[in-house]
């Protein structure tokens, strides 16, 4: 895993709620390879909103303007990464130069994914979203939010700072780029341990069909 | 550009100090409005602790009137009675990884030619091979297409291909138990495991596809991971989890006649709203999820994720021990009577603590059928699209104001008679057998409306046959129904522009934007709804309908 300690850049502000990963990597782009690398899955970010019909960037979407387009943190509204389990959706948001989503809540699966992607999802309130949003717009993007994943802080452009939390776990894994299942190898006696007595308990679930 | 970006981004290495295992004390906001687990939860920005993390959470929603907080335990000194959800838990906990994250013994990964064939490439670019390869299922599905006479690898694009043959090549490598297009057993993934009894009570079972949550229809605690996380239980069959908070919907009374456990699940949704479940495992209790059969309760937890909860599930009882006897992968004879008595343990206890509490009476819900671009934004069926100027929080206005522009529907439009250009019976949520019976109900005997694409699509090559042997398949192509092999097909859209910029009724999942093709408006309905409607060419109330 990559890791991740902090990140500061431009933050752009897409407050939509219940953004689906539909919406963050529409079916069809995944659909144009199986190269999985993010330079990949860049131009596919938000491809029903962010193109026209014929493919031309659509100028009033956000991520298409200057100098939004160079911004390393999103700043999203609840629920954000709800639906599909497509880990196409952190790649993508990674592969267009994201590093950390900020966000009231996100939908699980995606919450899990960003993490083994090397991007952070950041719970804050809607409200503190909000003020970062309205910082950035008001300096017309040219300020910067910084998130610090070993802190657990996110600073606003004008300095106010807002704490957060990240499970303990995935935390260590992002900053430390730990590599997850070599981390659960390493506890290969516990595991059989568990799985000698959990067979002697529940024998048919070790031997699907099982008479 | 890239390289200026990532001037400004530390990886580890940079950082002053290494992060030990200690937990750091909350602080923030978040502290600030606290309240314990159990309080009410029904006002817009109270909190509740959970979600993915175990620590307090505001839960923003767009008022929850029907959610109330579980009562407190009563006495003292006695065993703390458990729910379902605990007692499963509990019993697939490898190690403890502190707050709230536990490394969980996998019972079941099922794989796909989507997730699942990404997952084994990574395994095998790791250099490392499956731990239990006789826990690991596969099969295609996802971007197999479903026309009629269709060849093993056909797919609506390049890419649908390589999937195909590679997660072909990579089950029998490392010899998984496979279902290729062709075998008998063939489905869509969530529709053939409780139909195999891959899936069983008590069980973890995981699937690189977030409606694998259908599978708590039989009483197994399953949820949709990644692709990494394929990976992980490839190489490990564990995986480690923050630990949601259990969640009750009760659902009480009798459904109406024309309504069934879609209207049931879509009603819950428009209720508590798509972010209603953000952290939550939902146990689906009641007279209502105990009157249903086992299919029913499949289409109720296949929706658990469209009000983010990953996990829903209802606690086997006599029901789901009917269905499941005798079939494929379910324990047989002695081993099956030593599970029995296993799984009759696991129902919640009297008692037994829930974070959140939410009842539904039946008796009031009417067919349903979605109006936007989330399941959240639905109506019954004698309900009307609604007004954005009625709506008072700026974002919530907002999500309503671009989704009506997305439909193309104008406010105040009564759902019922809105013209239709296709109808698509389909999908994990309702393609099953009883599903299929009840469509086929209605269209006996009536033609489908000109100018109205129909489709059909069994859940299952198993449900397909079955169908056939009823005679079903002829009573939809009398109608005018197209009759396809089974696979998830255009449920989503994965290359296959059949439905691009059509308005479709549909017995699927998500309305989302795109979600079954280019400017596609998709209405989630049930199969009675989707049948009626395909006949009169505009949404229709069944209820209407002369049998």
């Amino acid at each position: 895993m990559e890791s991740l300690v902090r990140v500061r850049g431009i933050a752009a502000p897409l407050l939509r709620i219940n953004v689906d990963t539909d919406q963050i990597i529409p079916g069809p782009e995944i659909m144009r390879s199986t190269d999985e690398s993010y330079a990949r899955w860049g131009p596919g970010l938000f491809a029903n909103w962010r193109y026209l019909a014929d493919r031309r960037p659509n100028p009033d979407f956000i991520l298409n303007r200057e100098p939004w387009n160079t911004a390393t943190i999103l700043l999203a509204d609840r629920n954000f990464g709800c639906g599909s389990s497509r880990e196409p959706a952190p790649k993508a948001l990674r592969g267009f130069g994201f590093r950390a989503v900020i966000a009231p809540s996100f939908g699980g699966i995606f919450y899990n994914n960003c993490f083994r992607n090397g991007l952070l999802p950041v719970e804050l309130p809607i409200e503190q979203v909000r003020v970062l949003a309205e910082q950035m717009e008001a300096a017309g993007g040219s300020a910067q939010v910084a998130v610090d994943l070993e802190a657990q802080t996110v600073t606003a452009p004008r300095g106010q700072v807002f704490p957060f939390h990240a499970p303990p776990e995935l935390r260590r894994m992002l900053l430390e780029g730990l590599d997850e299942i070599g981390l659960t190898l390493s506890r290969a006696a516990e595991i059989a341990a568990f799985r000698t007595a959990d067979s002697a308990k529940r024998p048919w679930v070790y031997r699907p069909g099982l008479s | 550009m890239r390289s200026a970006r990532s001037a400004d981004v530390e990886p580890a290495g940079t950082a002053r100090r290494r992060v030990g295992r200690e937990v750091k004390p909350l602080s923030g906001a978040g502290t600030a409005c606290r309240r314990s687990a159990g309080h009410a939860i029904g006002c817009p920005t109270q909190t509740v602790r959970g979600a993915h993390d175990g620590r307090p959470r505001r839960l923003l929603n767009d008022g929850v009137p029907n959610i109330r907080g579980a009562s407190a335990p009563k006495g003292k000194a006695m065993a703390k009675p458990l729910t379902f959800f605990d007692k499963v838990w509990n019993d697939h906990v490898i190690a403890d990884l502190g707050e709230d994250t536990y490394l969980l013994q996998i019972d079941r990964l099922f794989l796909h030619e989507m997730s699942g064939s990404v997952g084994m490439r990574q395994l095998r670019k790791s250099g490392r091979k499956p731990a239990s390869p006789e826990l690991v299922f596969s099969v295609i599905d996802h971007v197999i297409d479903s026309a009629p006479g269709r060849s093993p690898s056909q797919s609506h694009t390049k890419a649908g291909t390589e999937m195909i043959e590679a997660a072909r090549h990579g089950s029998r490598d490392y010899g998984l138990t496979f279902f290729d297009v062709g075998d008998a057993r063939q489905g869509i993934v969530h529709v053939i495991s409780p139909e195999l009894a891959v899936a069983l009570p008590g069980l973890t079972l995981v699937c690189g596809d977030s409606h694998t949550c259908t599978v708590g229809g039989v009483g197994a605690l399953a949820w949709g991971i990644g692709s990494t996380e394929c990976e992980h239980v490839l190489a490990t069959q564990t995986l480690p989890q923050v630990k949601p908070k259990p969640m009750r919907v009760s659902f009480e009374g009798a459904l109406g006649r024309g309504v069934f456990a879609k209207d049931m699940i879509l009603h819950l949704i428009g209720t508590i709203g798509a972010n209603g479940g953000i952290g939550y495992a939902v146990e689906f209790a009641g007279a209502a999820v105990r009157a249903l059969p086992v299919e029913g309760r499949l289409t109720l937890c296949n929706m658990a994720i469209e009000f983010s909860a990953k996990y829903g599930f209802v606690p086997p009882d006599d029901v789901t021990l009917d269905y499941l006897t005798g079939r494929e992968f379910a324990p047989k004879g002695a081993a099956w009577d030593r599970a029995v008595a296993y799984w009759r343990r696991l129902p919640s206890e009297p008692g037994a603590r829930f974070d959140a509490d939410v009842t539904i009476d039946c008796s009031q819900v009417r067919p349903q059928v979605t109006w936007g671009t989330s399941p959240q934004q639905v109506v019954p069926i004698d309900g009307r699209v609604p007004d954005p100027s009625e709506v008072a929080d700026p974002g919530a206005r907002q999500l309503v104001e671009r989704a009506l522009d997305y439909v193309r529907l104008t406010p105040g439009t009564p759902i019922e008679g809105i013209a239709i250009d296709a109808a698509y019976i389909g999908s994990c949520t309702n393609a099953r057998l009883s599903d299929l019976r009840v469509a086929a109900g209605v269209l006996k005997g009536r033609k489908v409306a000109p100018g109205v694409q129909a489709i059909c699509v069994p859940g299952s090559t198993q449900v397909k046959r079955a169908a056939e042997a009823e005679g079903l398949d002829r009573v939809f192509r009398d109608a005018g129904f197209e009759w396809h092999e089974s696979g998830c097909a255009m449920c989503g859209h994965m290359g296959n522009d059949r439905l691009a910029d059509q308005r479709v009724i549909s017995t699927t999942n998500r309305n989302f934007e795109g979600r079954q093709g280019p400017l596609t408006r998709t209405h989630l309905a049930s199969p009675a709804t989707v049948a009626a409607s395909a006949v009169a060419g505009r949404i229709a109330d069944v209820r209407k309908l002369t049998v």
